[in-house]
This record gives structure tokens, C-alpha cells and sequence, in this order.
């Protein structure tokens, strides 16, 4: 799930890091699109140093609300009783299962059109978490499913591409490791998110083009959803926790990305100043 | 820019390529990423006998009849058609009148629908049993109807309404 | 009490609930720790080099780097 460490191969890269680094700073100097201002790793990591805290902070506070909300406060389910208070879990981890890989097309998709060098790096550490967000999504997806449909799993277009999801993250995390040349493998990686991102439409239409035992959305629109008032705010509290949190792990990760490739940076100029 | 803009525009393409080839895929697959059929499909198309299939709908209200042993006899029904169903065997927690069904099986030749699993399907609406009471009440809303749309006189104030957008 | 223990019950299908719970805590919060170690570790390792790099001798690529890291450990 880590980065590995840094192994001498990666010094190739490495020297290549400073090189990218000050051009960088010069582009964003010149001005000329606003956009490379945050793409500037060292202001990158200044704003989210600072951001960071206070978003960690409120996932937290949200998260204990929902989770006393929906566990303990809110009314059960005149169908399904208290199983329904799975779906405070299910739900908003399939929504950040979802947000996930698209920003991780979006990320992707930038880094092969504009060569960000901190789209690259947002790609790579969104497929951990979201391979963790999809893992409890099918998880406690199958934990409802048995005492209520009356089966674990069965392979219907909804959880098939929920399951297919899964192996997307795990795959981009496999092939972005697979190369000794890591601009080669952030490059193949960013590739195979934006080919996998026809998957998107598929999970979220799958209940309304085919039959499937998932039942269609219900917060479909928000103007009328098929949830009781009292059921579906906390799934809000939730949601948005669950965003918080998905926001705040990708800071930390792709902090700790940015500070791996400076030390990298740092080994090959030792290197070099020693040979 | 211009390489910038090029690279741009060989990724759209690529994915108006992609996207319509998945569409094309998807829409031939159509028959097979259904997991089950309704009983008007049956109907309409009946499979050859002897085929495994699924057979999906509500649980005819007034229908459920528990036989000798574990057997249950049902309707299975989407409005339009129905189609008797028995089953043998543990039924979900889920099963009720009105409720929504998957079964698997196959179709005898007396037109008895014989599964072999059946499996509770729950819709997308979610409330406290006593706002389902209420309903109730206030007017002819049974379990598994579609919610009152039209918000009857007696419907509790912000009580839900169905997702009619399919 | 009883109502404590009908909540653990949880209607009857607790394991269910309960472990649906315990596996998202389990999988999220290993993700937490792994993330938040993985960037302890790694501003350690920055700020290590930075000082090695200070003392030994000026390194040109090390200098570029210390100065853009140098309001983040302030912060």
C-alpha cells in the first residue's frame, strides 16, 4: 500500500526531480496559467500543511456525529429494521468510491495533457484509497445483502461493476509499480484510470438500464428523495464526513508523495556531489 | 500549447472512441447483463424449456400459500402479468406480501414456475415503521405500493415521496 | 439496561451491523495510520537530509530544496 522505499533505481528519477522542480517555478512566475501556481509542489505543501488540520479536525467531529446519529438516534427501517443502519456505511463509502476515481481521471488526464507534476502524483495516491473506500463499500454490501436479499453476493450489473471498480484500483496500483522507469509506470497507470473510467457511468445507470437485485437510487434527486427526513440526514452527516475524510487522507498522502520524491532529490545531488 | 492542445484533443477522441464502443458492447450484451426478467418479458419471450433463468417482480398480495413441509406457493407479478411460482426451502427475511422477488428456476410445462433460490429484492424507499403506519392509515398504502405521489391530505409533512425518474 | 442490550442486538442481526462497522473501522483507520506514518516518515527523512546536507557543505540541489521546505516546518 506505501511507496517503496527508495531503491537505486529510483535515483534515475531522482535526478530528474530538481530538474522538473525549478522550470516548474519558473512557469508559474511567468504567470501564464494560474493553474501551475498549485501545481507547485513546495506552495502545494505549504496550503495543504495548513489546510490539513482543519479538515482532519471537522471528518472527525462529523464523523463521530454520524456515526451516534446513525447508530444510535436515528429511527429503523419499517422494512428492514435496524440493518438499515448499514447503509450509513455503504452508501456514502460507494459515493467516495466513486468521487474518487474521478478524480483520479481528472488527475490522470491532466498529467497526460498538461504534465502537472502533482497530477501525477494525486493519481497514484487516490488508487489506495479508493481500492479501501470500494473494499468497505462491498464489505458491508455483502453484510446487508444476506440478511435481507438473503445472499452474500450474486452477480448482477451493479455489484459487478462495483466488484470491477475494486480490481481497477488494485490493477493501477500493480502497474504503476510494474516499471523500473517510474515515469513510464505513472504514464501506463494514468492510461488504465482513464480507460477504466467508462466504468463510472455503468455503476451509477446499471440499476436503471438492467435488472439487478440492487434497488435503483434513492437520493437520486435531492428534491424528493425516497428517504424519510430522519433517515436521510444522517447518511448526509456521513456522506460529507466520509468526503472530509477521503479529502484529507489525499492531502496526507500525496504530502508524504511530494516529500518522498524531495528526498530522493536530495540522495542523487549527495551522489552526485560526492562522485 | 499547441503540443498541449493536441495531446488534448487525441485524448478526446480516444474517449469518444472508447465510449462508443463500450455503448455498442454494453447494448449488444443487453440480454445477458439482465439478472432477471419480469413476467411480461416471460410473456412475450418465453425461454426455452429447461432454462435456468430469474424471474423478478412483487409478491402478489393475498397470494403467499404455505403447503405440507417447507413448500410455498406465490404469484410473482409486475403489474401486468403474473406467474405462479412454488419454492422449497428457507425463504429471506425480506419475503413478504407486496414486497419485491427475485426467484431462479425453471418453468414446468404447466406453466408453474419451479426456483430453486429466491431472494428478497427491497425498494429505494426508507422510513420509520411509524411513518408507514401513518400512511397506512391515512389511505390505502400497503407495504410495497409505490409511495402516496400526490401526497394525500393525511401524509405526514416532509413524509417521502417516490423517485418517479425510473 | 434492556435497552442498551436491544440496541446491541440491533434486531436480531447484530453480527451483521456490528461487523459491518468493525470492518469499515478495521480497513479505514489501518489506510489512517498506514497514510500518516508513510508522511511522518518521509518529512523525517527530508528534514534529515536537509541537515546533513547544511552541515557537510552547500549542495546546490539540497539548498533549493531546504528553502522551499522551510516555512512547511515552521508550520
Amino acid at each position: 500500500m506505501d511507496r517503496p522505499a527508495t531503491p537505486p533505481a529510483a535515483l534515475a528519477s531522482g535526478q530528474a526531480a530538481p530538474a522538473h522542480a525549478a522550470p516548474e517555478g519558473a512557469r508559474a512566475t511567468a504567470g501564464r496559467v494560474n493553474l501551475h501556481r498549485f501545481a507547485n509542489p513546495g506552495r502545494f505543501l505549504r496550503l495543504s500543511g495548513q489546510l490539513l488540520p482543519w479538515i482532519a479536525a471537522a471528518a472527525a467531529l462529523l464523523l463521530g456525529l454520524g456515526l451516534a446519529w446513525g447508530l444510535a438516534f436515528s429511527p429503523a427501517d419499517y422494512q428492514q429494521g435496524e440493518t438499515v443502519r448499514i447503509m450509513y456505511i455503504h452508501v456514502p463509502s460507494a459515493w467516495v468510491a466513486m468521487a474518487c476515481y474521478s478524480t483520479m481521471a481528472i488527475a490522470s488526464a491532466s498529467a497526460l495533457v498538461w504534465r502537472h507534476p502533482l497530477a501525477d502524483l494525486v493519481a497514484i495516491e487516490c488508487a489506495p484509497i479508493g481500492a479501501c473506500f470500494t473494499a468497505v463499500c462491498l464489505v458491508t454490501g455483502s453484510l446487508w445483502g444476506r440478511p435481507m436479499w438473503g445472499t452474500y453476493w450474486v452477480w448482477d450489473a451493479r455489484l459487478t461493476s462495483v466488484l470491477l471498480l475494486f480490481f481497477l484500483y488494485l490493477g493501477h496500483i500493480a502497474l504503476v509499480n510494474a516499471f523500473d522507469d517510474p515515469a513510464r509506470g505513472r504514464r501506463a497507470g494514468a492510461i488504465l484510470a482513464l480507460v477504466g473510467a467508462v466504468n463510472l457511468p455503468i455503476i451509477k445507470f446499471s440499476v436503471d438500464w438492467w435488472s439487478t437485485l440492487h434497488q435503483p437510487a434513492s437520493v437520486s434527486r435531492l428534491a424528493a428523495p425516497a428517504i424519510h427526513p430522519d433517515i436521510l440526514w444522517p447518511l448526509l452527516v456521513m456522506a460529507l464526513a466520509f468526503t472530509l475524510l477521503f479529502a484529507a487522507l489525499l492531502l496526507l498522502r500525496v504530502r508524504a508523495a511530494i516529500y518522498a520524491q524531495r528526498a530522493r532529490a536530495l540522495m542523487a545531488a549527495r551522489a552526485a556531489v560526492r562522485a | 500549447m499547441t503540443r498541449k492542445r493536441r495531446r488534448l484533443w487525441i485524448l478526446l477522441l480516444c474517449a469518444l472512441g472508447l465510449g462508443s464502443a463500450t455503448a455498442l458492447v454494453l447494448t449488444a450484451l443487453d440480454d445477458h447483463l439482465v439478472f432477471f426478467f419480469s413476467p411480461s418479458d416471460l410473456a412475450e419471450r418465453p425461454p426455452p424449456p429447461e432454462r435456468l433463468f430469474r424471474v423478478g417482480g412483487l409478491v402478489e398480495t393475498g397470494s403467499v400459500e404455505r403447503a405440507e413441509g417447507s413448500t410455498v406457493r406465490f404469484r410473482v407479478t409486475d403489474g401486468a402479468k403474473t406467474l405462479p411460482v412454488t419454492f422449497q426451502g428457507l425463504l429471506p427475511d425480506l419475503f413478504r406480501e407486496g414486497q419485491g422477488v427475485v426467484a431462479q428456476g425453471r418453468l414446468g410445462p404447466d406453466g408453474v414456475f419451479r426456483a430453486t433460490e429466491v431472494l428478497a429484492r427491497h425498494d429505494e424507499t426508507y422510513m420509520p415503521p411509524e411513518v408507514a403506519d401513518a400512511l397506512r392509515r391515512a389511505g390505502h398504502w400497503k407495504p410495497g405500493d409505490p409511495l402516496p405521489g400526490g401526497a394525500p391530505s393525511g401524509t405526514p409533512a416532509g413524509a417521502p415521496r417516490p423517485a418517479s425518474g425510473s | 439496561m434492556t435497552g442498551l442490550s436491544s440496541w446491541i442486538a440491533m434486531g436480531g442481526h447484530a453480527p451483521f451491523v456490528w461487523g459491518s462497522y468493525g470492518v469499515s473501522a478495521l480497513i479505514l483507520g489501518a489506510l489512517a495510520i498506514v497514510s500518516w506514518r508513510g508522511h511522518r516518515a518521509a518529512r523525517a527523512l527530508v528534514a534529515r537530509l536537509e541537515a546533513e546536507g547544511a552541515r557537510r557543505r552547500p549542495a546546490p540541489g539540497a539548498n533549493a530544496a531546504a528553502s522551499t521546505a522551510a516555512p512547511e516546518r515552521a508550520a
